[in-house]
């Protein structure tokens, strides 16, 4: 399999209202991703936010677009730097922030974290914090789903770090050879913490690797939302039709440090290169294709800044006001409570 | 009652609870057309079919970490480890997916999982093959750990560890599958979590569970000959402890002796001693005496093999120290 281009944009054209809606829906996503993210990295300033915490900036059409591929009862599971997901995937504003700041209102009861991110109810299935032990899982979710005679679909990310990983080979491996109904999503960064791609891989075109496991690689412009969107579709449509997993090598960048505690450049990475990846920001993409397609306009836009700032506002203001966990807590959910 | 091996004690739980409940399948190397690396999943894939009774390549953290999926989303997987040994390969997904997925999600999601196998040295293995890690298990919160030393007790735990809501590392041993007992008939179901008496006795204590259950018995019968009178306890299940089993036959010998089969450090043994002096200091008559493994890699040379290993003859030797004799 090659690589595959986005779609020419004469296909989209028109002024089509349904698809406007879409659009702006994603445009919004984007926007609550990155706002959400500025004010999740200004709380940790402050101590409201402790352990690790992975920012999602710059990366934000990834899970938009993927996200937006799937049906509410198919599986999500991702890494530590999930907070856009969870977002994109529905997880209210205010349940991320309050488990950002460890309350007992946070999606996972104050329990989890940053990392550990979890909604039973919407299948997102973690947050998951030692790099690559995500991709078994995701591909037991979509063992699941067939032993069940199901048409759902795992969607499973990983960062681009996480491919060099066992668990890597011995999942796509598999899923290849029980043809699982199993996306893998490869979140290309560029950097596995401070390691560029070509000083830890021996191939850097990730999406190669998927001829090692009977299944389409695809690389896909990270940046723009509509191409990860349909490059999903087509995975997302293999495995449900029983077509087994596919793999897609979504080329993204990242604008923030790896953690809170590494600056943005400088290190590993020049301050010219972060500058020219921030010229084909997502964010920036869509809206000036919707103000080409005359679908926005700065009226439009401010509305929508408008509406996320007051949304994240306000997942700050009931984080910060929420009840910190009961002191049982400490003790409850290490078992499951016995059978009465 | 019917007379099983430890072996075929397992199949027929194994059977029994796949015939009960669909979500229950099992998954490891050689479990389907091989008819099991050891046998016990001996004709589950006539009877179940692919889908349930499922081969895997050799890979165990993928299809560790692939059940462990499978559970979160409440199917029961039953994982077939060939040998504990090879489960150092899946840790990650044991320790830190299976133990602590309810926790981290607050409660929402959890992992019935059961991953059974051999654990511990049979003959001649070698080191890397005749390991036991139950203490690494039984050191994490979130997962049980079980091990049986009779059929009887194989099949009762093995059903009841299938229909339990939590991960389970269910360990067995190649030099039990071909042991034979009685087998009660019918539904036998053994709760986790329960000590049993093997033998009741009056003057020491030897605290036990798998395969140092089998010496334990034969150091009783041989102690018996010398006018003393041991209480086995066999513990069946390591985490949860049965404190008050454990107690409750400390109080009425006041000597105890604690056998495991894996090394001393840190082991089964060192947390049985712990919970002992501080519940029952005064109920003591004597320190508590621990028979394990040499404190080195298995060796293969049998002579030097049976040296490392704990055995009746050594558990006598304990249980003579314990009540100042000889």
């Amino acid at each position: 399999m090659g690589v595959t281009e986005s779609p020419p944009r004469a296909r989209r054209r028109g002024p089509d209202a349904p698809f406007a809606d879409q659009y702006r829906a994603w445009l919004r996503g984007m926007i609550l991703i990155r706002r959400f993210e500025e004010k999740a990295g200004e709380a940790y300033a402050l101590g409201q936010v402790g352990g690790f915490c992975h920012l999602y900036i710059g990366q934000e059409a990834v899970a938009v677009g993927t996200l937006a591929a799937i049906r509410p009862d198919d599986y999500v599971v991702s890494a530590y730097r999930e907070h856009g997901q969870a977002l994109a995937r529905g997880i209210a504003s205010r349940a991320v922030m309050a488990e950002l700041y460890g309350k007992a209102t946070g999606c996972s009861h104050g329990k989890g974290g940053s990392m550990h991110l979890f909604d039973a109810s919407l299948h997102f299935m973690g947050g998951h914090a030692i790099v690559g032990s995500q991709i078994p899982l995701g591909t037991g979710f979509a063992f699941a789903a067939r032993y069940r005679g199901t048409d759902q679909v795992s969607l499973t990310y990983m960062g681009e770090a996480a491919a060099n990983i066992g668990a890597f080979h011995e999942s796509l491996n598999i899923a290849g050879l029980w043809k699982l109904p199993v996306v893998y999503v490869i979140e290309n960064n560029g950097y596995g913490m401070g390691t560029a791609v070509k000083r830890a891989a021996a191939i850097t075109e990730l999406y190669q690797r998927a001829a090692s496991y009977a299944m389409p690689g695809v690389e896909v412009d990270g940046q723009d939302v509509v191409a990860v969107k349909q490059a999903t579709d087509d995975a997302v449509g293999r495995a449900r039709r029983g077509e087994g997993p596919s793999l897609l090598e979504i080329r993204t960048f990242r604008y923030m440090g790896h953690s809170m505690s590494d600056a943005a450049s400088g290190t590993y990475r020049s301050k010219e290169e972060l500058e020219s990846s921030r010229q084909r920001d997502p964010i920036v993409l869509l809206e000036t294709r919707m103000r080409e397609l005359g679908m926005l306009d700065d009226t439009g836009l401010g509305a929508i800044e408008a509406d996320v700032a007051a949304e994240v506002a306000d997942a700050v203001k009931f984080a910060e006001e929420s009840p910190e966990p009961a002191p049982d807590q400490l003790w409850t959910d290490v078992y499951a409570p016995e059978a009465r | 009652m019917a007379v099983l091996t430890y072996r075929d004690a397992l199949n027929a739980a194994l059977r029994e609870e796949m015939q009960r409940d669909d979500n229950v399948f099992l998954m490891g190397e050689e479990v389907a057309e091989y008819d099991g690396a050891y046998k016990v999943s001996r004709g589950l894939l006539k009877e179940f079919g692919a889908r349930r009774v499922v081969d895997t390549p050799i890979a165990e953290l993928g299809f560790t970490g692939i059940g462990v999926g499978a559970a979160m989303v409440g199917l029961r997987p039953v994982i077939e480890m060939m040998t504990m040994n090879f489960a150092l390969l899946a840790i990650d997904q044991i320790v830190n997916t299976a133990a602590k997925v309810r926790y981290m999600s607050g409660g929402q999601i959890g992992c019935p999982l059961v991953i059974r196998g051999p654990g511990g040295a049979a003959l001649q293995l070698g080191a890397q093959h005749s390991q036991a890690f139950e203490s690494w298990y039984a050191n994490i919160p979130g997962l049980k750990v079980v091990m049986p030393a009779t059929p009887a007790d194989a099949k009762g735990l093995l059903k009841s560890a299938i229909r339990d809501d939590n991960p389970v590392i269910f360990i067995e041993g190649e030099m039990l599958y071909n042991q034979k007992g009685e087998v009660p008939d019918g539904e036998h179901l053994i709760p986790l979590g329960r000590a049993d008496i093997k033998r009741p006795g009056n003057d020491v204590t030897i605290i036990c569970h798998s395969k140092t259950v089998a010496p334990a018995m034969n150091a009783a019968k041989s102690l018996a000959d010398e006018g003393v009178d041991a209480e086995v306890v066999d513990l069946r299940t390591i985490r949860p402890l049965d404190q008050d089993a454990i107690l409750a036959s400390v109080a009425k010998t006041h000597r105890v002796v604690v056998a495991e089969e894996g090394w001393g450090f840190a082991g089964v043994g060192a947390q049985v001693v712990d919970l002992i002096q501080r519940e029952a200091f005064d109920d003591l008559d004597s320190p508590v005496i621990r028979v394990h493994q040499a404190d080195v890699p298995m060796p293969y040379n049998k002579h030097l093999e049976k040296a490392a290993k704990a055995d009746a003859a050594k558990i006598v030797a304990a249980v003579h120290q314990a009540c100042y004799r000889g």
